[in-house]
């Protein structure tokens, strides 16, 4: 069985006929997968990695169109009629996708959607397909499947659904399974947990796995062999170990290297504390009103205290729903919040918003979204400079004009940029942007809400060094927010781990990373920097 | 649920005490009254008229005794149409219009949804374009316009139909009011279905659907349409209480006897009970159909829940 090629691409073009004429997204590549291995197609954002295998399943958005051939055993997947299609897609080569959260269909039951395909494939009766759904949820290792075939996806998960969508693309036995960046919008545990459970799955079916991912930390544990894709080309395959090893192309190389790496010390003894949080509280009302009763209150933050000292930088981490984010905006006083805040010498917990205002200069912020946190609407000039206006009304537009030409300098973008608009950058300068807003008003302290997690891990590296060298150059102190723990671990020389609101652990960096001693901790940092194998070349 | 229900019901009280209270005073802030006509009545013959119906009252009488009688389910005489009873002239009226009414929304409903579906399955193609147009004709082109030309073509020059009047409800002088009514909505419907539905097919779900090799009747009926019809859902409740309370236009054309007209006529005439029947009757449709609309939409999105 094993060594026999099921799906060979040759010659795969897949071109999108857009507004600004037509984009090859895919330019003439070839790949193959034999009965049982595990492939990783491994690539940025825009390298054409998603749509080669879009593409193969016709799954391709109606604009979108494919030449070449996409042989699975014999029959080319490109030129098959819909009818014979549907007897390969979901049966013989099944997929799972990146969105968890919205891949599943909202309005029908879990027991509904998995038994549809065994129906439409098998043929089963009703009660036959419901026992094998059952007995897939089990497989996948849902906690009380019975109950579950009648919960309707927003009751569960994300990586409950995700595990709802495996079994679902198991339930006819494929030959492959195609899962394009499975965990990618899942948090680090979860991830992992998901990872080891496809591994397992694979050691117990026997099937063929295509990992389309960005993640490196993927294709490291768990691909025999790795196509390296950038712009829509194959730049370089191989057995992963040897890719690994021994790069050659320079991409390659580029990619390998992009991991975020360096440590930040800590900061004198004798650094004056500038930010300090003792006991705060954060409190959202959910619901209530007229005739229901009164409101449910959530403890987003608990009873959290952090000093922040000049130079610093604080690494904040945590999963969906800790409360991270919210901490870091009350620290700011940008939510209403109980306990005491202090900046410097002034109480901030009593501030209204006019005494808070001449602070803001001192106190800023850099979210992690770069496509919505900038104006559509105003040029880059106009964005950065927008601060200066509030808190240096007496600067002439010329000077303002310098400062955003120094501010644009400092973050390593052509000053000629100014007159331009946001969309016409990438994430990453994007992200630069948002940085240079902050900083031409000379902040002392800058929360970091997850400013590298929506883009590329080459993109991510250069800004890690950015803002090293701005906190360097400025004397800044970062609290910096992050599920990503490498980036946390490359940043910050102090990490707070936070879940449900309250403090799981905190400590100098190298502690919390080399003797975790919550059990939480542990389960994060190998979930996150673990090198294990998962599976060896079959 | 039956809480849920139970509340709403609670809610619109006040809800209909406000508005009942607004329009009574409206209405009478208005200059004149029910018998200022422009032939006039002596003075004598006015005095009498205002005495017998209690228009002499301090105005917060009036408004007490207008709502005990509500209350009561006694909407008042009516000043204009003496010979009526405001209850009367309803029980007469109101199911012509609403049978004419909840034709047209079926008939646009089941319409406009196909059509609709249509265009999103063509997406910039032919069919697309002949169901953009056809829509932009229907919600373009004024009911005053449709209608006539409905009487010139299938009343005078092919004479199909009947021109006008109700013909004690025989079902082809219906057609005319019922097709006048339901083309401006079969455009929205259609307009509104393509869109949602375009959107439906994008979505991810639809995506996992084609990937697990489903058929395209179950991944277009079963899965992109169930979620595509709530944007129609939440638009046909306002749709039905604004199409079964009838339509002056409509009524007025085609001679039909209807309740339609009442609203324009009693508020011109300033016949106060009149008025203030048909903002009741309109405002109760509109909250009815809204709260049926909600519970629809329970039933279509699982994610929906009232409790």
């Amino acid at each position: 069985m094993a060594g026999e090629t099921i799906l060979s691409v040759k010659d795969l073009r897949v071109r999108f006929r857009t507004l600004d004429g037509v984009v090859e997204a895919v330019k003439g590549i070839n790949l193959h997968v034999d009965a049982g291995e595990t492939v990783a197609v491994v690539g940025e954002s825009g390298s054409g990695k998603s749509q080669t295998m879009m593409a193969a399943m016709s799954l391709l958005a109606s604009n979108g169109e494919a030449t070449g051939v996409v042989d699975y055993r014999g029959k080319n997947l490109l030129t098959l009629g819909k009818s014979e299609l549907n007897k390969v897609r979901g049966r013989k080569i099944s997929m799972i996708f990146q969105e968890p959260m919205t891949s599943l269909d909202p309005l029908y039951t879990i027991g509904n959607q998995l038994m549809e395909p065994i129906r439409k494939h098998r043929g089963l009766s009703g009660a036959e397909a419901r026992a094998e759904a059952l007995r897939l949820l089990e497989l996948v290792k849902i906690p009380d499947p019975e109950r579950r075939l009648k919960s309707y996806p927003h009751e569960m998960s994300g990586g409950q659904r995700q595990r709802v969508m495996i079994a679902m693309a198991l339930a006819n036995d494929p030959d492959i399974l195609i899962a394009d960046e499975p965990t990618t919008a899942l948090d680090v545990t979860i991830q992992a947990q998901i990872l080891m459970l496809l591994a397992e799955l694979q050691r117990k079916l026997g099937m063929a796995i295509v990992f389309i991912t960005h993640d490196l930390g993927i294709v490291r544990r768990f691909a025999d062999r790795v196509y390296v894709m950038r712009y829509g080309e194959v730049v370089e395959e191989g057995k992963a170990d040897e890719l690994f090893a021994n790069p050659q192309h320079d991409y390659t190389k580029m990619l390998l290297a992009a991991e975020p790496t360096g440590r930040k010390s800590a900061p004198a003894d004798t650094a004056p504390i500038l930010l300090e949080g003792r006991n705060v509280e954060v409190e959202f009302k959910i619901g209530g009103g007229f005739l229901s009763g009164p409101p449910m209150l959530l403890r987003a933050v608990d009873r959290i205290s952090v000093t922040l000292k000049q130079c610093q930088t604080i690494g904040i981490v945590g999963e969906s729903g800790s409360g991270k984010s919210t901490l870091g905006r009350a620290l700011l006083r940008l939510l209403p919040s109980q306990g005491m805040i202090r900046f410097g010498d002034k109480d901030l917990s009593k501030a209204d918003r006019a005494e808070m205002r001449p602070l803001r200069r001192e106190l800023q912020l850099v979210f992690q979204d770069p496509f919505g946190s900038l104006s559509p609407r105003m040029t880059v000039g106009q964005i950065i400079t927008e601060g200066l206006l509030v808190h240096e009304p007496s600067l002439s537009s010329k000077e303002r004009d310098k400062r955003a030409v120094e501010a644009l300098l400092e973050v390593g973008l052509s000053p000629d940029t100014r007159n331009r608009y946001p969309h016409e950058f990438s994430g990453g300068q994007r992200q630069r942007i948002a940085i240079a807003r902050a900083m031409i008003l000379k902040p002392k302290v800058v929360v970091l809400d997850e400013p590298t997690s929506a883009l590329d891990r080459s993109v991510q590296k250069q800004i890690v060094e950015l803002l090293r060298k701005l906190q360097a150059d400025h004397d800044l102190s970062y609290l910096f927010i992050s599920h990503d723990l490498a980036v946390v671990r490359a940043m910050s020389d102090y990490i707070i781990v936070m879940k449900q609101g309250k403090i799981v652990e905190e400590g100098p960096t190298e502690e919390i990373f080399g003797a975790p001693r919550e059990a939480y901790t542990k389960t994060l940092m190998a979930a996150a920097i673990d090198e294990t194998k998962f599976r060896l070349s079959a | 649920m039956f809480l849920y229900v139970f509340r709403r019901l609670l809610t619109a009280i006040p809800t209909m005490f406000v508005i009942v209270t607004l329009a009574f005073f409206l209405i009478r802030v208005a200059p004149g009254g029910p018998f200022n006509q422009e032939r006039g009545l002596s003075p004598e013959i006015k005095a009498n008229l205002e005495a017998q119906f209690g228009l002499n009252d301090p105005i917060w009488l009036q408004y007490v005794n207008y709502l005990n009688n509500l209350l009561h389910g006694n909407f008042g005489p009516s000043y204009n149409l003496p010979d009526f009873t405001v209850t009367e002239l309803f029980a007469n009226g109101l199911p012509i219009s609403v049978q004419l009414g909840l034709s047209a929304l079926v008939l646009a409903l089941a319409v406009g949804t196909v059509l609709g579906i249509v265009a999103a399955l063509n997406q910039n193609k032919l069919g697309d374009y002949s169901v953009i147009a056809l829509a932009t004709a229907g919600s373009t082109i004024p009911t005053f316009v449709i209608a006539p030309v409905i009487q010139l073509l299938f009343g005078l020059t092919w004479k199909l139909l009947p021109i006008g009047g109700w013909g004690d409800g025989a079902w082809i002088n219906k057609i005319g009011p019922i097709l006048t009514l339901s083309l401006p909505q079969i455009a929205i419907v259609a307009r509104l279905m393509r869109g949602s539905m375009i959107e439906s097919l994008r979505s991810n779900h639809i995506r996992t659907a084609r990937a697990l090799g489903l058929s395209d009747w179950s991944v277009v009926v079963k899965h992109a349409l169930r979620g595509a019809v709530l944007p129609i859902v939440s638009y046909s409740g306002p749709a039905a209480a604004a199409l079964l309370t009838g339509s002056i236009i409509v009524e007025t054309i085609f001679a039909i006897p209807g309740i339609g007209r009442y609203f324009v006529d009693a508020a011109l005439n300033r016949d106060y009970t009149l008025v203030m029947g048909t903002v009741v009757v309109i405002a109760m449709f509109t909250i009815a159909f809204n709260l049926i609309v909600d519970i629809l939409y329970a039933f279509f999105d699982p994610r929906v829940r009232y409790d």
